[in-house]
């Protein structure tokens, strides 16, 4: 038996090109989904992962299940590199570890009872017997909080949370050590996402299991995550605990997406309550402002120079445009941050050195 | 005292006899910014198709809905076209599917422009090109040109509110304008109705999930539970001393955003079946506050303070369920 905290699997540099073309006839171009991603999952912890469509971190998801294979750097699990995909030594692997995918309709076979397929991972790796499995099934179901006869019943028989708790079910029956849920409860109604991550906190207090949290919504990430990873555009730009990254963002993107988190403390009514004002982006994210970010999210296919962020950012120096900066500690505060204008190695775009803010609302 | 912009009044819907909505009432006065919240299926989005006669036929539909005083439900289609559009514009969760893909943006723009305000050629193109710049669309002439799938979402987003402003709407219907956005962009979009709503005085309804975003954005609150409203009142009043237990589980769900954290107060258990509900209160085999006469008829809304209505046998104390929303 192993201790929490103890690393379970670490992935480094991990890069995801994909080939794209613009138009019909378009010359092809590279898309870098994810571009030098290195995460460590630990026994009994959560990882949050979060960031914008886009951003890849989804993909990252799949490549530390090995779903996806990445071009270049690579994935240890319990300090053993991970095998290629569809050997037997992958499938053996595959067992300790499982996914919780966002839709959980999409997920389940509808023509399959849910019984069925809580057994189903049993079967294919062979675990138990065939005559104890209705038990293993009635024990997994029991421990997402579903009663053992809803084995009997159809997805669609199901409610949108009791459909989330079979897949998770589901997930757990080979006991892995690591779970991946990419946007678990994203699908769900509010009641029901408190719901469901009670339940991985309680699954994670119980089993130990080490979960990857993949999400967009960072007070999702606050609640169930013992570390945090901002990705933009394919790169993490900050890692942390959860309240140093949410209550002190060092990142001016994390800066954003922190203000940006609608806060039913915070009263616009005439739309008073936000200061930053559309194309502001200036606002300095103390006091209660808003940074609204200018423009949309850059095509991956099309990625800005420099820091990939520089188009958007309040805070872009020179040398954003020109060099990418390196997700790297801080030497006063130990915050692992990329950003020239963060390290002190360039001044903010006004001139001004800018405190590292100790709120952001 | 001048009459309400829009006033519905004992609205229902039902689907082959299975009823959606089991008697609204809702008022929208001139310029104000109300909020519909409630998880999927109460109803929120139902009440406005309702009204706006935009359900399928099957639906029977019966109550009151009055535009400046005048009934609309049930108005001959001649009649409606002009307030669809028109007076009442609505905007939907996913643009792309709300856009016709084939047709570029500007032509889209130029139809309702046509249609409401009788503009064509030059001008409407004129029209269309200072709309899409009011809504913050970068390099708004050249993307008069731009089909839909050449857009990102929140330009697509921006591009449906160009629309939907294009026939001076006293009333704009947004049903969650922004849950298919990326945060950053919803924070745009959201800035974008507040200081239209500023510059034009239109009305906005806003239908949505996300307490956080109808804080943000409203002044009233109406919280609906299957299919009717269980309580209303202003914005600051609803997250600071909720009166129904409904509201305030809703509200202890949701995440903290600081403090220690500790298991969430999830509500347990689902929305009833509208085929099965309760003879009572709908919520509550939910509810913590449960009494015998719960289950006995269907609360009506009632007055807990100034402003302030629940529909609730025992609702939460006023003053005592302060501090009750997570940081």
């Amino acid at each position: 038996m192993t201790e929490r905290g103890e690393p379970l699997l670490h992935a480094q540099d991990l890069v995801r090109r994909y080939a794209v073309r613009r138009g019909l006839f378009g010359r092809a171009a590279e898309l870098r989904a994810v571009d030098g991603v290195s995460l460590t999952l630990r026994r009994g912890r959560t990882l949050g992962l979060v960031g914008e469509s886009g951003c890849g971190k989804s993909t990252a998801g799949r490549m530390v299940l090995g779903l996806e294979e990445p071009d270049s750097g690579g994935v240890a699990f319990l300090n053993e590199r991970m095998p290629p995909p569809g050997t037997p030594e992958w499938r053996r692997l595959r067992a300790r570890m499982a996914l919780v995918p966002q839709d959980p309709l999409g997920a389940l076979d509808r023509r399959l009872t849910i019984g069925a397929q809580v057994a189903e991972p049993l079967e294919i790796h062979r675990l138990g017997t065939r005559a104890g499995r209705p038990a293993r099934v009635a024990d997994l179901l029991r421990g997402v909080g579903l009663r053992p006869d809803h084995a009997d019943r159809y997805p669609h028989e199901l409610s949108g949370g009791q459909r989330q708790r079979a897949v998770l079910a589901r997930a757990l029956a080979t006991g892995p050590d690591l779970l991946v849920c990419d946007e678990p409860i994203s699908a769900l109604d509010v009641s029901i996402q408190a719901q469901v991550m009670n339940l991985l906190a309680d699954v994670q207090a119980r089993t130990g299991v080490a979960i990857l949290f993949i999400s967009h919504d960072l007070r999702a990430v606050r609640q169930t995550s013992h570390r945090v990873a901002v990705m933009y555009l394919g790169r993490v730009v900050e890692e942390g605990g959860p309240d140093e990254v949410l209550h002190a963002p060092a990142h001016p993107y994390a800066r954003a997406l922190v203000s940006a988190i609608p806060d039913p403390r915070r009263r616009g009514g005439q739309g008073g309550g936000r200061g930053g004002g559309r194309g502001g982006g200036q606002g300095g994210g103390q006091g209660g402002g808003r940074i609204v970010l200018r423009g949309d999210p850059p095509n991956p296919a099309a990625r800005p120079s420099g820091c990939a962020f520089h188009p958007r950012c309040p805070d872009a120096a020179r040398v954003c445009a020109e060099r990418a900066p390196v997700l790297k500690r801080r030497p006063h505060d130990g915050r692992l941050v990329a950003c020239h204008v963060a390290h002190g190695e360039a001044a903010p775009r006004d001139g001004t050195t800018r405190p590292v803010p100790e709120t952001v609302r | 005292m001048t009459s309400p912009l829009v006033e519905i009044r004992g609205l229902t819907a039902a689907f082959d006899g299975v009823p959606a909505l089991r008697g609204v009432d809702l008022t929208v006065g001139r310029g104000e910014a109300v909020a519909l919240v409630g998880e999927s299926g109460c109803g929120k989005s139902v009440t406005w198709l309702a009204a706006l006669g935009l359900l399928p036929a099957r639906a029977r539909v019966t109550g009151s809905v009055r535009l400046d005083g005048a009934e609309i439900l049930h108005a001959p289609p001649a009649a409606l076209d002009r307030v669809r559009g028109g007076r009442i514009a609505t905007i939907f969760q996913d643009p792309a599917s709300s856009l016709n893909p084939v047709h570029r943006i500007g032509r889209q723009i130029d139809e309702a422009l046509r249609l409401h305000r009788g503009l064509s050629g030059a001008a409407a193109r004129e029209e269309a090109r200072r709309l899409l710049d009011r809504v913050g669309m970068p390099d708004a002439r050249r993307r008069l040109d731009a089909y839909p799938h050449e857009l990102s979402g929140g330009q697509n987003q921006r591009a449906m509110i160009a629309m939907a402003l294009a026939g001076e709407p006293e009333l704009l219907v947004a049903d969650e304008p922004t849950t298919a956005l990326d945060v950053t962009i919803q924070a745009q979009i959201l800035d974008l109705l507040a200081e239209i709503r500023r510059d034009t005085g239109m009305a906005l309804v806003l239908i949505s999930h996300d307490l956080g975003v109808v804080a943000e954005t409203c002044e009233r609150v109406l919280v609906m539970y299957a299919g009717r409203v269980v309580e209303e009142t202003a914005a600051a009043a609803l997250f600071a001393r909720p009166a129904h237990p409904y509201a305030a589980g809703l509200l202890a769900a949701l995440p903290p955003m600081d403090g220690p954290r500790r298991p969430l107060a999830a509500i347990p258990g689902g929305v009833p079946e509208p085929w099965a509900m309760p003879p009572g209160c709908a919520f509550s085999p939910r509810c913590p506050r449960r009494a015998p006469a719960c289950d006995t008829v269907p609360p009506r809304l009632a007055a807990v303070a100034p402003g302030h209505r629940a529909a609730c046998v025992r609702p939460l104390p006023q003053g005592a369920a302060a501090g009750l929303l997570p940081a």
